[in-house]
Protein backbone atom coordinates (compact mmCIF):
# COMPACT_ATOMS: atom_id res chain seq x y z
CA UNK A 1 0.00 0.00 0.00
CA UNK A 2 1.40 3.54 -0.58
CA UNK A 3 1.05 5.48 2.80
CA UNK A 4 3.62 8.06 1.61
CA UNK A 5 6.29 6.19 2.55
CA UNK A 6 10.37 5.99 1.32
CA UNK A 7 11.77 3.64 3.11
CA UNK A 8 14.99 2.67 4.43
CA UNK A 9 16.70 1.54 1.24
CA UNK A 10 15.13 4.32 -1.30
CA UNK A 11 16.30 7.22 0.90
CA UNK A 12 19.68 5.79 0.89
CA UNK A 13 19.79 5.31 -3.16
CA UNK A 14 18.28 8.48 -3.47
CA UNK A 15 20.77 10.22 -0.91
CA UNK A 16 23.75 8.29 -3.49
CA UNK A 17 22.39 9.67 -6.35
CA UNK A 18 22.33 12.96 -5.03
CA UNK A 19 18.42 13.19 -4.25
CA UNK A 20 18.41 14.43 -0.64
CA UNK A 21 14.98 14.71 -0.11
CA UNK A 22 14.59 17.81 1.88
CA UNK A 23 12.73 18.76 5.66
CA UNK A 24 10.26 20.65 3.60
CA UNK A 25 9.22 17.62 1.40
CA UNK A 26 9.86 14.66 4.52
CA UNK A 27 6.86 15.70 6.99
CA UNK A 28 8.53 13.11 9.29
CA UNK A 29 11.30 11.39 9.38
CA UNK A 30 10.56 7.29 10.76
CA UNK A 31 13.41 6.34 13.09
CA UNK A 32 11.01 3.19 14.60
CA UNK A 33 8.26 0.62 14.06
CA UNK A 34 5.83 -0.25 16.79
CA UNK A 35 4.51 -3.55 16.34
CA UNK A 36 0.86 -3.71 18.20
CA UNK A 37 -0.92 -6.80 18.80
CA UNK A 38 -3.39 -7.76 21.45
CA UNK A 39 -0.95 -9.70 23.48
CA UNK A 40 1.87 -6.42 23.67
CA UNK A 41 3.53 -4.37 21.17
CA UNK A 42 7.50 -4.27 20.24
CA UNK A 43 9.36 -0.93 19.34
CA UNK A 44 12.06 -2.23 16.69
CA UNK A 45 14.39 0.84 15.92
CA UNK A 46 16.69 1.73 12.95
CA UNK A 47 20.58 0.80 13.43
CA UNK A 48 22.57 3.52 14.89
CA UNK A 49 19.55 5.35 15.90
CA UNK A 50 19.51 6.97 12.78
CA UNK A 51 16.32 8.41 11.05
CA UNK A 52 16.03 6.22 7.87
CA UNK A 53 12.60 6.48 6.56
CA UNK A 54 10.93 9.41 5.22
CA UNK A 55 6.96 9.77 5.83
CA UNK A 56 5.19 11.86 3.36
CA UNK A 57 2.45 12.85 1.16
CA UNK A 58 1.93 12.76 -2.37
CA UNK A 59 0.15 14.57 -4.77
CA UNK A 60 -2.05 17.49 -3.07
CA UNK A 61 -2.16 15.59 0.45
CA UNK A 62 -5.15 15.70 2.62
CA UNK A 63 -8.69 17.39 1.41
CA UNK A 64 -8.37 20.14 4.45
CA UNK A 65 -4.32 20.84 4.54
CA UNK A 66 -4.17 24.37 4.90
CA UNK A 67 -0.94 26.78 4.19
CA UNK A 68 1.99 25.09 2.13
CA UNK A 69 4.34 23.92 5.18
CA UNK A 70 5.00 21.01 2.94
CA UNK A 71 5.82 20.39 -0.22
CA UNK A 72 4.03 17.07 -2.22
CA UNK A 73 6.73 14.86 -2.81
CA UNK A 74 5.58 14.26 -6.53
CA UNK A 75 6.17 18.18 -7.13
CA UNK A 76 9.48 18.47 -5.38
CA UNK A 77 10.49 15.17 -7.65
CA UNK A 78 9.05 17.07 -10.76
CA UNK A 79 10.58 20.31 -10.33
CA UNK A 80 14.15 18.65 -10.07
CA UNK A 81 13.06 17.08 -13.32
CA UNK A 82 12.21 20.27 -15.01
CA UNK A 83 15.18 21.80 -13.88
CA UNK A 84 16.89 19.08 -15.05
CA UNK A 85 15.35 19.96 -18.63
CA UNK A 86 12.24 18.04 -18.69
CA UNK A 87 9.59 20.01 -20.29
CA UNK A 88 6.14 20.18 -18.17
CA UNK A 89 3.06 19.86 -20.38
CA UNK A 90 -0.06 20.15 -17.96
CA UNK A 91 -2.95 18.02 -20.04
CA UNK A 92 -5.38 15.44 -19.87
CA UNK A 93 -4.33 12.53 -22.00
CA UNK A 94 -7.47 12.03 -23.87
CA UNK A 95 -6.31 9.33 -26.35
CA UNK A 96 -3.62 7.11 -27.40
CA UNK A 97 -2.90 5.93 -30.95
CA UNK A 98 0.27 5.07 -33.35
CA UNK A 99 1.20 7.13 -36.41
CA UNK A 100 2.27 5.38 -39.81
CA UNK A 101 5.77 4.76 -38.37
CA UNK A 102 4.25 3.07 -34.96
CA UNK A 103 5.34 6.46 -32.82
CA UNK A 104 2.96 6.65 -30.23
CA UNK A 105 0.63 9.71 -30.29
CA UNK A 106 -1.11 11.33 -27.78
CA UNK A 107 -4.42 13.48 -27.86
CA UNK A 108 -4.99 15.82 -24.89
CA UNK A 109 -8.81 18.05 -23.80
CA UNK A 110 -7.86 21.02 -24.67
CA UNK A 111 -7.76 19.38 -28.40
CA UNK A 112 -3.61 19.23 -28.47
CA UNK A 113 -1.75 16.45 -30.18
CA UNK A 114 1.39 15.19 -30.46
CA UNK A 115 3.60 12.46 -31.39
CA UNK A 116 6.58 10.52 -29.30
CA UNK A 117 9.68 8.37 -29.79
CA UNK A 118 8.78 6.92 -26.10
CA UNK A 119 6.07 6.62 -24.07
CA UNK A 120 6.54 5.65 -20.29
CA UNK A 121 3.19 5.35 -18.61
CA UNK A 122 3.37 5.92 -15.32
CA UNK A 123 -0.37 6.42 -14.22
CA UNK A 124 -0.61 4.64 -11.08
CA UNK A 125 -4.00 1.58 -11.01
CA UNK A 126 -6.57 3.84 -10.30
CA UNK A 127 -6.30 5.98 -13.39
CA UNK A 128 -8.86 5.71 -16.41
CA UNK A 129 -6.49 5.83 -18.88
CA UNK A 130 -4.93 2.72 -18.76
CA UNK A 131 -7.74 1.75 -20.44
CA UNK A 132 -6.32 3.67 -23.53
CA UNK A 133 -3.69 1.72 -23.42
CA UNK A 134 -5.35 -2.06 -23.37
CA UNK A 135 -7.62 -0.82 -26.36
CA UNK A 136 -4.41 0.01 -28.55
CA UNK A 137 -3.99 -3.27 -29.47
CA UNK A 138 0.01 -3.59 -27.81
CA UNK A 139 -0.90 -5.98 -25.55
CA UNK A 140 -1.25 -4.19 -22.56
CA UNK A 141 -3.45 -5.57 -20.44
CA UNK A 142 -3.91 -3.71 -17.23
CA UNK A 143 -2.63 -5.29 -13.68
CA UNK A 144 -4.89 -7.09 -10.90
CA UNK A 145 -5.74 -4.87 -8.01
CA UNK A 146 -7.25 -5.07 -4.95
CA UNK A 147 -9.03 -2.38 -2.39
CA UNK A 148 -7.29 -0.07 0.01
CA UNK A 149 -8.14 2.52 2.33
CA UNK A 150 -6.62 5.50 3.48
CA UNK A 151 -7.67 8.03 5.67
CA UNK A 152 -6.17 11.03 7.30
CA UNK A 153 -6.52 12.59 10.55
CA UNK A 154 -5.60 15.84 11.52
CA UNK A 155 -4.15 16.05 15.18
CA UNK A 156 -1.29 19.04 14.74
CA UNK A 157 2.54 18.47 15.11
CA UNK A 158 2.54 18.88 19.45
CA UNK A 159 -0.15 16.00 19.41
CA UNK A 160 1.72 13.80 17.11
CA UNK A 161 5.35 14.29 18.58
CA UNK A 162 3.44 13.10 21.79
CA UNK A 163 1.81 10.11 21.03
CA UNK A 164 2.67 8.58 17.73
CA UNK A 165 6.13 10.24 17.77
CA UNK A 166 8.87 9.44 14.98
CA UNK A 167 7.23 5.61 14.90
CA UNK A 168 4.92 3.73 12.28
CA UNK A 169 2.97 2.06 13.98
CA UNK A 170 1.81 -1.85 12.41
CA UNK A 171 -0.67 -3.34 13.54
CA UNK A 172 -1.15 -7.49 13.83
CA UNK A 173 -4.78 -7.83 14.89
CA UNK A 174 -7.55 -10.79 14.55
CA UNK A 175 -9.98 -9.10 13.12
CA UNK A 176 -11.51 -10.64 10.31
CA UNK A 177 -10.46 -9.95 6.52
CA UNK A 178 -7.84 -7.43 7.86
CA UNK A 179 -4.81 -8.50 6.58
CA UNK A 180 -2.53 -5.34 7.51
CA UNK A 181 -2.81 -2.18 9.23
CA UNK A 182 -0.85 1.03 9.97
CA UNK A 183 -0.90 4.12 11.47
CA UNK A 184 2.00 6.67 9.91
CA UNK A 185 2.78 9.94 11.61
CA UNK A 186 3.40 12.88 8.84
CA UNK A 187 3.62 16.57 9.86
CA UNK A 188 0.43 17.54 11.04
CA UNK A 189 -1.72 14.32 10.01
CA UNK A 190 -1.64 10.89 10.59
CA UNK A 191 -2.38 8.36 7.63
CA UNK A 192 -3.98 5.13 8.41
CA UNK A 193 -3.48 2.38 5.90
CA UNK A 194 -5.82 -0.97 5.91
CA UNK A 195 -5.69 -3.68 3.66
CA UNK A 196 -7.44 -6.60 3.55
CA UNK A 197 -10.16 -8.61 1.68
CA UNK A 198 -13.21 -6.58 0.69
CA UNK A 199 -12.21 -3.69 2.64
CA UNK A 200 -15.54 -1.44 3.90
CA UNK A 201 -17.00 0.47 6.19
CA UNK A 202 -17.71 -2.41 9.22
CA UNK A 203 -13.57 -3.27 8.67
CA UNK A 204 -12.63 0.17 9.17
CA UNK A 205 -14.92 0.11 11.98
CA UNK A 206 -13.57 -3.18 13.37
CA UNK A 207 -10.25 -1.38 13.61
CA UNK A 208 -10.72 1.94 14.61
CA UNK A 209 -12.51 0.44 17.94
CA UNK A 210 -9.85 -2.04 18.86
CA UNK A 211 -8.45 -1.38 22.08
CA UNK A 212 -4.55 -1.46 20.72
CA UNK A 213 -5.02 1.38 18.39
CA UNK A 214 -7.08 3.54 20.82
CA UNK A 215 -4.42 3.08 22.78
CA UNK A 216 -2.17 3.98 20.01
CA UNK A 217 -4.08 7.34 19.30
CA UNK A 218 -4.32 10.16 21.93
CA UNK A 219 -6.95 10.48 24.60
CA UNK A 220 -10.52 11.65 23.28
CA UNK A 221 -9.62 10.62 19.61
CA UNK A 222 -12.47 10.55 17.45
CA UNK A 223 -12.34 7.74 14.30
CA UNK A 224 -15.20 9.50 13.20
CA UNK A 225 -12.83 12.86 12.59
CA UNK A 226 -11.37 12.44 9.49
CA UNK A 227 -9.87 14.99 7.26
CA UNK A 228 -10.60 12.90 3.87
CA UNK A 229 -10.81 9.18 3.16
CA UNK A 230 -10.38 7.28 0.10
CA UNK A 231 -10.36 3.64 -1.32
CA UNK A 232 -7.93 3.04 -3.88
CA UNK A 233 -6.94 0.09 -5.75
CA UNK A 234 -3.21 -1.07 -5.32
CA UNK A 235 -1.01 -3.88 -8.01
CA UNK A 236 -1.25 -7.07 -6.41
CA UNK A 237 0.05 -8.64 -10.12
CA UNK A 238 1.68 -7.34 -12.51
CA UNK A 239 1.60 -6.63 -15.73
CA UNK A 240 2.38 -9.80 -17.70
CA UNK A 241 4.30 -7.85 -20.57
CA UNK A 242 4.76 -3.92 -19.24
CA UNK A 243 6.20 -2.71 -22.53
CA UNK A 244 5.86 -2.73 -26.19
CA UNK A 245 7.65 -1.00 -29.27
CA UNK A 246 8.21 2.58 -28.17
CA UNK A 247 5.87 2.15 -24.91
CA UNK A 248 7.17 1.18 -21.46
CA UNK A 249 4.71 0.81 -18.08
CA UNK A 250 6.58 1.74 -14.87
CA UNK A 251 5.36 1.65 -11.58
CA UNK A 252 2.24 0.98 -10.13
CA UNK A 253 0.80 0.66 -13.48
CA UNK A 254 3.63 -2.40 -14.53
CA UNK A 255 5.02 -3.99 -11.80
CA UNK A 256 5.47 -3.22 -8.38
CA UNK A 257 6.02 -5.01 -5.05
CA UNK A 258 3.34 -6.33 -3.19
CA UNK A 259 1.43 -4.22 -0.34
CA UNK A 260 4.78 -1.78 0.16
CA UNK A 261 7.82 0.34 -1.13
CA UNK A 262 5.90 1.15 -4.04
CA UNK A 263 7.88 4.12 -4.24
CA UNK A 264 11.19 2.01 -4.36
CA UNK A 265 9.91 0.13 -7.13
CA UNK A 266 9.19 2.79 -9.12
CA UNK A 267 12.04 3.94 -8.69
CA UNK A 268 13.47 0.83 -9.71
CA UNK A 269 11.62 0.01 -12.32
CA UNK A 270 12.27 3.65 -13.96
CA UNK A 271 15.74 3.15 -13.49
CA UNK A 272 15.73 -0.13 -15.67
CA UNK A 273 13.37 1.74 -18.26
CA UNK A 274 15.58 4.70 -18.55
CA UNK A 275 18.76 2.85 -18.43
CA UNK A 276 16.73 0.12 -21.35
CA UNK A 277 16.08 2.97 -23.65
CA UNK A 278 19.83 5.20 -23.60
CA UNK A 279 22.15 1.82 -23.72
CA UNK A 280 19.89 -0.77 -25.57
CA UNK A 281 17.26 0.92 -27.49
CA UNK A 282 12.82 1.56 -27.40
CA UNK A 283 12.22 -1.88 -29.48
CA UNK A 284 9.85 -4.20 -27.65
CA UNK A 285 12.72 -6.53 -27.97
CA UNK A 286 15.26 -4.41 -26.09
CA UNK A 287 12.57 -3.50 -23.33
CA UNK A 288 12.15 -7.37 -23.19
CA UNK A 289 15.57 -8.23 -23.04
CA UNK A 290 16.83 -5.19 -20.58
CA UNK A 291 13.69 -4.05 -18.80
CA UNK A 292 11.64 -6.98 -18.39
CA UNK A 293 14.20 -8.92 -15.33
CA UNK A 294 13.98 -6.49 -13.23
CA UNK A 295 10.23 -6.52 -13.93
CA UNK A 296 10.45 -10.08 -13.49
CA UNK A 297 12.57 -10.22 -10.18
CA UNK A 298 10.17 -8.23 -8.41
CA UNK A 299 7.08 -10.33 -9.72
CA UNK A 300 9.18 -13.30 -8.33
CA UNK A 301 9.84 -11.86 -4.70
CA UNK A 302 6.27 -11.54 -4.53
CA UNK A 303 4.95 -14.81 -4.89
CA UNK A 304 7.65 -14.75 -2.26
CA UNK A 305 5.29 -12.23 -0.32
CA UNK A 306 2.29 -13.69 -0.50
CA UNK A 307 3.99 -16.99 1.40
CA UNK A 308 5.73 -13.86 3.93
CA UNK A 309 2.12 -12.64 4.62
CA UNK A 310 0.43 -16.36 5.23
CA UNK A 311 3.09 -16.48 8.09
CA UNK A 312 1.73 -13.26 9.40
CA UNK A 313 -1.84 -14.53 9.14
CA UNK A 314 -1.69 -17.91 10.45
CA UNK A 315 0.43 -15.49 13.71
CA UNK A 316 -3.12 -13.25 13.52
CA UNK A 317 -5.19 -16.34 14.14
CA UNK A 318 -2.97 -17.66 16.98
CA UNK A 319 -2.32 -15.75 20.08
CA UNK A 320 0.39 -18.01 21.47
CA UNK A 321 2.65 -17.48 18.08
CA UNK A 322 2.25 -13.87 18.44
CA UNK A 323 3.22 -14.19 22.21
CA UNK A 324 6.22 -16.15 20.84
CA UNK A 325 7.43 -13.63 18.36
CA UNK A 326 7.03 -11.18 21.25
CA UNK A 327 8.88 -13.24 23.50
CA UNK A 328 11.64 -13.90 21.03
CA UNK A 329 12.28 -10.29 19.94
CA UNK A 330 12.24 -9.54 23.98
CA UNK A 331 15.20 -12.20 24.16
CA UNK A 332 16.78 -10.23 21.70
CA UNK A 333 16.79 -7.66 23.55
CA UNK A 334 18.16 -8.24 26.45
CA UNK A 335 20.91 -9.97 24.94
CA UNK A 336 22.09 -6.82 22.72
CA UNK A 337 24.90 -8.69 21.32
CA UNK A 338 23.07 -11.74 20.25
CA UNK A 339 22.04 -12.06 16.87
CA UNK A 340 18.53 -10.20 16.03
CA UNK A 341 16.80 -12.81 14.34
CA UNK A 342 12.94 -12.06 15.02
CA UNK A 343 13.64 -8.34 14.93
CA UNK A 344 15.80 -7.82 11.80
CA UNK A 345 12.94 -10.49 10.17
CA UNK A 346 10.18 -7.81 11.76
CA UNK A 347 12.24 -4.70 11.06
CA UNK A 348 12.17 -6.05 6.63
CA UNK A 349 8.51 -7.08 6.83
CA UNK A 350 7.28 -3.68 7.67
CA UNK A 351 9.60 -1.41 6.57
CA UNK A 352 10.16 -3.09 2.97
CA UNK A 353 13.95 -2.55 3.58
CA UNK A 354 14.81 -6.03 2.04
CA UNK A 355 13.46 -8.55 -0.54
CA UNK A 356 10.69 -11.24 0.49
CA UNK A 357 12.70 -13.79 -0.05
CA UNK A 358 15.40 -12.88 2.17
CA UNK A 359 12.99 -12.35 4.26
CA UNK A 360 11.85 -15.79 4.11
CA UNK A 361 15.20 -17.42 4.04
CA UNK A 362 15.82 -15.79 7.37
CA UNK A 363 12.71 -16.97 8.83
CA UNK A 364 13.08 -20.57 7.50
CA UNK A 365 16.92 -20.68 8.83
CA UNK A 366 17.10 -23.58 11.46
CA UNK A 367 18.85 -20.82 13.65
CA UNK A 368 15.66 -18.68 13.52
CA UNK A 369 13.21 -21.64 13.65
CA UNK A 370 14.88 -23.67 16.70
CA UNK A 371 14.26 -20.01 18.95
CA UNK A 372 10.83 -19.48 17.53
CA UNK A 373 9.58 -23.22 18.88
CA UNK A 374 11.22 -22.42 21.63
CA UNK A 375 9.22 -19.47 22.13
CA UNK A 376 6.49 -20.66 21.09
CA UNK A 377 6.57 -24.05 23.45
CA UNK A 378 7.19 -21.06 26.47
CA UNK A 379 4.43 -19.16 25.19
CA UNK A 380 1.69 -22.03 25.89
CA UNK A 381 1.81 -20.96 29.11
CA UNK A 382 1.40 -17.00 29.05
CA UNK A 383 1.47 -16.68 32.60
CA UNK A 384 5.54 -17.81 32.85
CA UNK A 385 6.65 -14.77 31.10
CA UNK A 386 4.46 -13.13 28.16
CA UNK A 387 4.33 -9.53 27.92
CA UNK A 388 1.14 -8.09 29.52
CA UNK A 389 -1.88 -7.50 27.89
CA UNK A 390 -1.63 -3.41 28.22
CA UNK A 391 1.20 -3.78 26.17
CA UNK A 392 5.38 -4.21 26.79
CA UNK A 393 7.21 -1.84 25.11
CA UNK A 394 10.04 -3.59 23.61
CA UNK A 395 12.81 -1.03 21.79
CA UNK A 396 14.98 -4.09 19.51
CA UNK A 397 17.59 -2.74 17.22
CA UNK A 398 17.75 -5.52 13.82
CA UNK B 1 9.72 24.99 15.67
CA UNK B 2 12.26 22.15 14.53
CA UNK B 3 11.46 20.16 11.47
CA UNK B 4 10.33 16.56 12.26
CA UNK B 5 11.04 15.79 8.57
CA UNK B 6 14.94 15.74 8.75
CA UNK B 7 16.98 12.88 7.77
CA UNK B 8 19.99 10.71 9.33
CA UNK B 9 21.40 11.26 12.20
CA UNK B 10 22.83 14.40 14.19
CA UNK B 11 26.16 15.24 15.02
CA UNK B 12 27.28 18.15 17.56
CA UNK B 13 29.88 20.74 17.03
CA UNK B 14 33.45 18.17 16.94
CA UNK B 15 31.51 14.69 16.67
CA UNK B 16 33.41 12.09 14.97
CA UNK B 17 31.42 10.16 11.75
CA UNK B 18 34.50 7.95 11.66
CA UNK B 19 38.29 7.99 13.02
CA UNK B 20 41.87 7.32 10.97
CA UNK B 21 42.56 4.17 11.16
CA UNK B 22 39.78 3.04 12.23
CA UNK B 23 38.36 -0.36 9.58
CA UNK B 24 35.91 1.63 7.30
CA UNK B 25 32.71 -0.34 7.05
CA UNK B 26 30.17 2.28 5.75
CA UNK B 27 29.75 5.64 3.72
CA UNK B 28 28.45 9.11 4.63
CA UNK B 29 26.37 11.23 2.73
CA UNK B 30 25.96 14.62 4.31
CA UNK B 31 22.35 15.85 4.67
CA UNK B 32 23.09 19.45 6.18
CA UNK B 33 26.03 21.15 7.91
CA UNK B 34 29.97 20.92 7.56
CA UNK B 35 32.35 17.79 8.18
CA UNK B 36 35.82 18.45 7.89
CA UNK B 37 38.12 15.51 6.97
CA UNK B 38 41.30 15.61 9.11
CA UNK B 39 44.78 13.99 8.58
CA UNK B 40 46.84 13.66 11.43
CA UNK B 41 50.21 12.49 11.01
CA UNK B 42 53.31 12.78 13.69
CA UNK B 43 50.81 14.61 16.21
CA UNK B 44 49.70 17.15 13.59
CA UNK B 45 46.57 17.50 12.35
CA UNK B 46 45.57 18.70 9.08
CA UNK B 47 42.36 19.45 7.80
CA UNK B 48 42.42 18.44 3.88
CA UNK B 49 38.85 19.59 3.01
CA UNK B 50 35.37 20.63 3.97
CA UNK B 51 32.82 18.78 2.84
CA UNK B 52 28.95 19.75 2.51
CA UNK B 53 24.99 18.73 2.02
CA UNK B 54 25.00 15.95 -0.39
CA UNK B 55 28.23 15.19 -0.38
CA UNK B 56 29.32 11.64 0.14
CA UNK B 57 32.53 10.90 2.00
CA UNK B 58 34.40 7.48 3.36
CA UNK B 59 33.86 6.43 0.02
CA UNK B 60 37.34 4.47 -0.29
CA UNK B 61 36.14 2.21 2.13
CA UNK B 62 33.37 0.96 0.01
CA UNK B 63 35.96 -0.43 -2.33
CA UNK B 64 39.14 -1.37 -0.16
CA UNK B 65 39.91 -3.34 3.07
CA UNK B 66 42.52 -0.94 4.35
CA UNK B 67 41.63 1.58 7.50
CA UNK B 68 40.02 4.83 7.34
CA UNK B 69 42.61 7.44 5.84
CA UNK B 70 41.35 10.06 8.09
CA UNK B 71 39.28 11.36 10.78
CA UNK B 72 35.86 12.97 9.74
CA UNK B 73 33.91 15.36 12.34
CA UNK B 74 31.08 17.94 12.29
CA UNK B 75 32.07 21.36 12.01
CA UNK B 76 29.26 23.09 13.88
CA UNK B 77 26.06 20.98 13.90
CA UNK B 78 25.03 18.66 11.18
CA UNK B 79 23.01 15.83 10.05
CA UNK B 80 24.82 12.52 7.78
CA UNK B 81 23.44 9.29 6.39
CA UNK B 82 25.21 6.30 6.72
CA UNK B 83 25.31 3.36 4.43
CA UNK B 84 26.60 0.43 5.32
CA UNK B 85 29.37 -1.24 2.96
CA UNK B 86 27.76 -4.07 2.53
CA UNK B 87 24.13 -3.48 1.53
CA UNK B 88 25.40 -0.96 -0.24
CA UNK B 89 27.79 -3.33 -1.84
CA UNK B 90 24.86 -5.72 -2.96
CA UNK B 91 22.73 -3.06 -4.20
CA UNK B 92 25.48 -2.03 -6.90
CA UNK B 93 25.81 -5.47 -7.69
CA UNK B 94 21.88 -5.23 -8.39
CA UNK B 95 22.14 -1.80 -10.06
CA UNK B 96 25.60 -0.58 -10.97
CA UNK B 97 24.60 2.60 -12.26
CA UNK B 98 23.96 3.24 -8.39
CA UNK B 99 28.27 3.70 -8.38
CA UNK B 100 28.15 6.22 -11.08
CA UNK B 101 28.05 9.56 -8.36
CA UNK B 102 31.04 7.48 -6.64
CA UNK B 103 33.24 7.38 -9.40
CA UNK B 104 32.19 10.64 -9.98
CA UNK B 105 33.15 12.17 -6.56
CA UNK B 106 36.47 9.92 -6.69
CA UNK B 107 36.84 11.58 -10.40
CA UNK B 108 36.49 15.39 -8.87
CA UNK B 109 38.66 14.74 -5.78
CA UNK B 110 41.67 13.23 -8.00
CA UNK B 111 41.36 16.47 -10.52
CA UNK B 112 41.77 18.57 -7.02
CA UNK B 113 44.87 16.30 -5.70
CA UNK B 114 46.16 17.08 -8.96
CA UNK B 115 45.76 20.90 -8.88
CA UNK B 116 46.75 20.71 -5.20
CA UNK B 117 49.94 18.64 -5.63
CA UNK B 118 51.16 20.90 -8.90
CA UNK B 119 50.54 23.56 -6.76
CA UNK B 120 52.85 21.80 -3.49
CA UNK B 121 55.23 21.10 -6.45
CA UNK B 122 55.45 25.00 -7.50
CA UNK B 123 55.92 26.51 -4.25
CA UNK B 124 58.61 24.04 -3.62
CA UNK B 125 60.55 25.33 -6.19
CA UNK B 126 59.98 28.75 -5.98
CA UNK B 127 61.64 28.08 -2.27
CA UNK B 128 64.89 29.96 -1.81
CA UNK B 129 67.61 27.24 -2.06
CA UNK B 130 65.03 24.62 -4.05
CA UNK B 131 66.85 23.17 -7.02
CA UNK B 132 70.01 24.18 -6.42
Amino acid sequence: MCGGIVSETLVQNLAVEGVSLPSGVVQRGIDSYVLHTDVGTARIATPAAEVRIGAMHRGAGPKDAKGARWESFDHHLQARAIAAGARLVRARVEKVSLDEAGRPRLGTKDGGADTYDLLAVATGVNSSALKLFEELGIGFRRPQVTKTLIREYYLGQDVIDRHLGTSMHVFLLDIPRLEFAAAIPKGDYVTMCLLGEDVDGALVDAFVASPQVKACMPPGWDPEAKSCQCVPAINVRGVEKPYADRFVFIGDAGVTRLYKDGIGAAYRTAKAAARTALFEGISEEAFARWYMPVCRSIGGDNRLGHLAFLVTRIARRFPFLRRAMLRMATREQERRGAPQRMSGVLWDMFSGSAPYGDILRRMFSPAFLSRFLAAAAASLWPRRRAPSATGTDLEISP
Amino acid sequence: MTSPGELGRAYRDGDVLCRQGEPGDCLFVIQDGEFEVVREEGGKETVVRVARKDELLGEMAIFERAPRSATVRARGAGRALTLDKRNFLKRINEDPSLAFRIIQTMSQRIRELTVRSVELERKLAERPGAGR
